[in-house]
């Protein structure tokens, strides 16, 4: 699979994963810079980056050993148990059955936290853990991905290079806002992606037990066609379906 | 090692934080998988099936989040 289609599927996917990721981390890591100051901040979110590479570093090359079948089936299991569950929040998001994370929510609850911790003689330091779990914890899912939809057909530096322009994006938009990114359509995007993931996980999973998809390549965009076309009947279907629930968020 | 056991727990969450999505996921999977190597299911039916698969426990798993909403 070394064609354009997959190429800017999988750039694609890990540039939006990453962006929503790297959203959600960076109205942590300016909380604590705001509230607190930049050094920890940074620091704390530095040694997380370092810890995330580190990772890539030591589990990257091991993939490179297991027979390519093998991979495929893994990676594609693991990429239909993640996109599955990432379009499942997204779906049930858009019909209105749970509420939409905001982002200036997040930030004040942990400027409330921080200003709580303003006495405390470590007040510095649970600042930088606070930014260093953000980062982490986040980061854990940014690097599944990368490694996930590259890994497979030897793609890792596409899906590398488009996780790396949305951390360049989401920090220099941060930078310049100096707020934090409560306007991006978070759920679109996450909708899309646990699109793309879970039509990623459904191709590989196919190509490892064997099926020859039609059209090869091409396949994956039929797949992510079809798989696009059920998710947003569901979302009418839930919305009319369920009106109670939907009311229930609303009130 | 708190730090290593928050990235391994963030790690597991990422595939069976709603575990039965991620359960009826990796049954398909078994199944499919099986149908395909022991009963000679054609590998291009078992991607079929799992696509179908797979929207079905889509299906099943909002509907019971909006039943208990």
């Amino acid at each position: 699979m070394t064609g354009f289609t997959p190429t800017i599927s999988t750039i694609t996917a890990a540039f939006l994963a990453s962006f929503v990721e790297v959203v959600e981390a960076f109205t942590i890591v300016l909380a604590v810079g705001v509230t607190r100051s930049w050094r920890p901040a940074l620091i704390g979110a530095a040694l997380a980056l370092a810890l995330l590479a580190a990772l890539v570093l030591a589990f990257g090359p091991l993939l490179a050993l297991v027979p390519i079948t093998v991979l495929q089936f893994v990676v594609g299991v693991l990429l239909i148990l993640f996109g599955m569950r990432w379009l499942r929040k997204a779906i049930l998001r858009a019909a209105g059955v749970i509420a939409l994370r905001d982002e200036e929510a997040a930030f004040s609850r942990e400027t409330a936290v921080l200003r709580r911790q303003a006495s405390h003689r470590r007040a510095d330091y649970l600042a930088g853990v606070a930014a260093f779990k953000a980062v982490l914890l986040e980061g854990v899912e940014v690097v599944f991905i990368v490694v996930a939809v590259g890994a497979a057909h030897g793609q890792t530096l596409y899906a590398s290079l488009g996780a790396l322009a949305a951390f360049v994006r989401v920090m220099l938009i941060g930078l310049a806002l100096h707020r934090p990114l409560a306007r991006v359509p978070k759920n679109a995007l996450k909708f899309v992606v646990g699109l793309m993931l879970t039509s990623f996980g459904i191709f590989w999973t196919g190509e490892g037990i064997g099926a020859d998809w039609p059209g090869h390549d091409l396949a994956l965009l039929a797949i992510f066609a079809i798989v696009a076309l059920a998710s947003f009947a569901i979302v009418r279907w839930l919305r009319s379906a369920y009106p109670a629930a939907i009311g229930g968020l609303a009130r | 090692m708190n730090v290593v056991r928050l990235a391994v727990r963030e790690f597991i969450g990422m595939f069976g934080d709603d575990g039965n999505l991620a359960l009826l996921a990796l049954l398909l999977v078994a199944a499919i998988t099986a149908s395909v190597k022991f009963l000679a299911l054609p590998p291009l039916l078992g991607g079929v099936l799992l696509l179908i698969g797979c929207l079905a426990i889509l299906v099943q798993s909002v509907r019971c989040a909006a039943r208990h909403q």
